[in-house]
């Protein structure tokens, strides 16, 4: 009972203390605080609601990010220039545009040029380009031509187009007539196309035999030995006296932000970064809740004895074979549960859980010291006995397990994400993994989109840990001899 | 003589078999109490009420259908017959009862097995009887996870054996300061190994139990089973591997401070036979009992293991059932996973009366 009686007289203070003279428990320590420190950091500068905001918004808010993008970082790993997105904005009067409005004599018909240019310097083909629209109009609706202007003078007319709406988006790389007349381009040019070429390639690369084959598309740069630039070219008409037009050009590029972007264009870092507190929360707090419950549980077990024992050490033998997890799945696939709701049922799912038969042995224990025996003399209830000699003596060793089951709730609640039933708001780490795994982000070569996620879990649990194996060594000295 | 034996066999065989028989039945009432909770959990949003009575209402709909002496009637008509004999059907079967007496109607239902109707799954053979469905996947559970518990096993009881004897050695360090890194479970392993071998190096499949098309001989078909199975086994042992190894190094540890090892020592027993009679013996027991720990756990952690390779079996279908939203194989993985559980328990009981001298001393 040496190591009973030595545990006793550890406080918190000098607990944490001693974790530190560990090197499992500094590394802990200082993964843990990293973790603390970048929650910190989203809750400060992505509020929940604007968090939850944009992680639903879905495409209204992400609209000029490029899908699937890589982070930014990959740029070092790939040793390549990989395309930023590009965005000329003539609303915004961006530099590069150019506008200008004839008005037709004697009709109220204008004739319209917009030029927007930009130049283009990356190693790689862009994601995607878009043409956005904002038109006023009042009689007829604005009819516009759309060019593309390669460095080298090619000029390729794109499409013919109608615009019908005040705010319109012209999807021009998954545009069908678009694709027809870069094809036809290709084809009347250079030959060919040896397989499907996709159109952002035809509009970027070196216009000779090279561009019929993705393998061997070289990017035709802005720079070089004379400094060109690409240029979108809309020539049209607009009907009406205060009809006007502006445009603006997205050219999307291949990576973004710190952690990449998902197949809804999100910024994936959000969910990293609120991932963090949701997981130390949600594993904390099921950590705590159910060692409290469960610690109750054991010390009325262990103190009282008799029927009560007997009934509650019935009821942790049945508790062992019941299908927890499967239970678990059950529950949150019928009842969409939120993450606090998932952790009342966890609760449920385990109060007699395994946890009570350890801590009851201890209870035994203390039951037989000999100051237990002093207050019952003395003539204290049993419940000044249980809260203010059993439970405090039996807290200490309590602890590393307390700290070293908070990852198994973690991970739990990334599992459920993992299958699709994690909360229904939060951005969990758990969820971008289920959303990069049904996306085909291990086919597809999209490593970060679940490596990143899977690392933050990875992190989380490790100094969990390693504070609980120094924190066990501390408290349960005899594991120090082995 | 001859007798003698025979009684004496009798005796030493009565009693494991009343134990056996007794944990059992205990068993089986923790099947069925989980049976219960599970139809009670599962009601409180009347699941189970809508998946017997869309199978009554199915049935009825495909006799009368197909019975000649409707099929000259109007439609309307037809409905009209339909949901009178449904109506009709729900009385007789008592289903207009309060929940409390159907919830035993559905416990009988569930401890049988009798799991009713899949709403949009089928299964291999095209049936979409919810007891189909799962049963046909067991066996693949069974096989990767009873493979890896028992790789797992003797994994750990070999390097174990080897640690404790170099025990204080840098290698013993080394499995103790890596230990935590189990606190990651298998499957999210499996991302990693999956990225590195099949995404990067393409060497190993992504996923899958055998190739498409499978190959016809057996063997090639074996041996592409055998392909798929190396990923998710890997992952299953790298996450058990150093917390395993140091725990059951510690085991024997434990166990080689005894006295009698003591006395061996001083008797000069050479330590292969120390080790093997006076350390590995005693120590089984606390090491099968981790082996049946891992094992009852595999059947949980299948569920996202199996997600994460392909895998066809169990976790699978769970995975497939939640993402259709198939309320009827939800609820019949669960009773399913309760009688897994069970069974595996009682397995491992009789194993243990098997290697626990102490348990076998009772019956004496």
């Amino acid at each position: 009972m040496s190591n009973m009686s030595a545990s006793g007289e550890l406080s918190i203070k000098s607990i944490v203390r001693e974790v530190l003279t560990y090197r499992s428990g500094q590394v802990g320590a200082a993964i843990l605080l990293f973790l603390i420190g970048l929650s910190i950091y989203a809750v400060i500068a992505i509020p929940y609601d604007r968090a939850i905001a944009l992680w639903r918004g879905e495409e209204s808010c992400w609209i000029e990010v490029p899908r699937n993008a890589m982070p930014y970082w990959y740029k070092y790993i790939m040793r390549k220039n990989l395309p930023e997105t590009i965005v000329v904005d003539g609303l915004r009067g961006d530099p590069g545009v150019i506008k200008a409005v004839t008005e037709i004599p004697g009709t109220n018909i204008k004739r319209i040029l917009l030029e927007i240019s930009f130049t283009y310097d990356y190693d790689d083909f862009p994601s995607e380009v878009n043409l956005f629209f904002y038109a006023n109009y009042s009689e007829s609706l604005p009819l516009i031509k759309i060019y593309w202007i390669k460095p080298d003078g090619s000029n390729i007319p794109l499409i013919s187009y109608t615009i019908r709406r005040p705010y319109t988006i012209l999807y021009l790389t998954i545009n069908d007539d678009v694709q027809k007349s870069l094809l036809e381009f290709v084809r009347s040019n250079v030959g060919e196309p040896k397989e499907y070429i996709e159109p952002q390639l035809i509009m970027f690369a070196v216009n000779d035999e090279t561009m019929l084959s993705a393998k061997t598309a070289k990017i035709l740069k802005s720079t070089g030995s004379q400094i060109r630039k690409y240029t979108l070219r809309i020539e049209g008409m607009l009907f009406g006296k205060d009809s006007d037009l502006n445009a603006k050009l997205v050219v999307y590029g291949k990576v973004y932000g710190f952690a990449g972007t998902d197949h809804l264009r999100r910024d994936v870092s959000i969910a990293l970064l609120w991932g963090t507190p949701i997981a130390l929360a949600f594993g904390l707090t099921s950590s705590l809740a159910i060692s409290i419950v469960q610690l109750i549980i054991a010390v009325i077990s262990g103190w009282y004895g008799g029927k009560v024992d007997f009934i509650i050490q019935r009821l942790t033998e049945i508790y062992m074979i019941i299908p927890f997890l499967p239970f678990l799945i059950m529950i949150s696939s019928l009842y969409r549960l939120t993450i606090w709701v998932l952790v009342a049922v966890l609760l449920v799912l385990s109060i007699f859980g395994a946890g009570v038969k350890s801590t009851r042995a201890l209870v035994m224990q203390v039951k037989e010291e000999p100051y237990i025996e002093a207050a019952l003399a003395y003539g204290a209830s049993s419940r000044r006995i249980i809260f203010l000699y059993i439970i405090p003596k039996i807290l200490p060793p309590m602890i590393p397990g307390l700290i070293g089951s908070v990852p198994g709730f973690v991970f739990l609640e990334a599992s459920l994400a993992f299958l699709g039933l994690g909360d229904p708001f939060l951005p969990t780490w758990g969820k971008v993994i289920n959303d990069a795994f049904s996306n085909g982000a291990f086919y597809k070569g999209y490593l970060w989109w679940i490596g990143l996620p899977s690392i933050m879990l990875i992190l989380t649990a490790i100094s969990f840990a390693l504070i609980g194996f120094a924190l066990d060594k501390i408290v349960n000295p005899r594991l120090r001899e082995w | 003589m001859k007798r003698r034996i025979k009684k004496l066999i009798k005796m030493s065989v009565k009693g494991p078999i009343l134990f056996i028989v007794k944990r059992a039945i205990a068993l089986y009432l923790i099947v069925v109490l989980s049976v219960y909770i599970t139809i009670v959990i599962a009601n409180l949003g009347g699941y189970v009420d809508r998946i017997t009575q869309a199978q009554i209402l199915e049935d009825i709909t495909f006799t009368i259908k197909r019975d000649p002496q409707y099929r000259g009637l109007p439609p309307e008509e037809v409905d009209r017959i339909i949901r009178d004999t449904y109506e009709l059907e729900l009385k007789k079967l008592g289903l207009d009862t309060p929940f409390i007496v159907r919830s035993f109607r559905y416990l009988v239902n569930g401890l049988t097995l009798d799991l009713g109707r899949a709403l949009y799954l089928t299964s291999d053979t095209g049936s979409r009887q919810v007891k189909l469905i799962i049963l046909e996947r067991l066996p693949q559970t069974v096989m990767l996870f009873t493979t890896a518990s028992v790789l797992n096993f003797f994994i750990h009881l070999f390097l174990g054996l080897y640690l404790s004897r170099h025990y204080g050695g840098k290698l013993d360090k080394l499995f103790i300061a890596l230990s935590p890194t189990s606190i990651v479970p298998g499957w999210l392993y499996g991302l990693f190994l999956i990225m590195i071998f099949a995404s990067i190096l393409r060497v190993l499949p992504y996923g899958g139990y055998v190739d498409v098309p499978p190959p016809d001989d057996p063997v090639s078909y074996g041996l592409s089973v055998l392909k798929h199975m190396i990923l998710p086994l890997s992952s299953w042992i790298i996450s058990g591997f150093f917390m395993g190894v140091y725990g059951s190094r510690t085991f024997y540890l434990i166990f080689s401070t005894e006295d009698y090892v003591t006395v061996a020592k001083a008797k000069g027993l050479p330590p292969r036979i120390i080790e093997r009679r006076y350390i590995l013996r005693p120590a089984l027991p606390p090491v099968i009992t981790s082996f049946s720990l891992g094992l009852i756990g595999s059947w949980g952690g299948a569920i996202i293991t199996e997600t994460v390779f392909n895998w066809p079996g169990l976790g699978k279908v769970m995975r497939d059932a939640i993402n259709s939203m198939d309320t009827p194989v939800i609820v019949g993985e669960v009773i399913i996973y309760a009688y897994l559980l069970a069974i595996t328990v009682l397995l491992l009981d009789i194993l243990y009366l098997f290697i626990d001298p102490r348990i076998r001393a009772r019956f004496r």
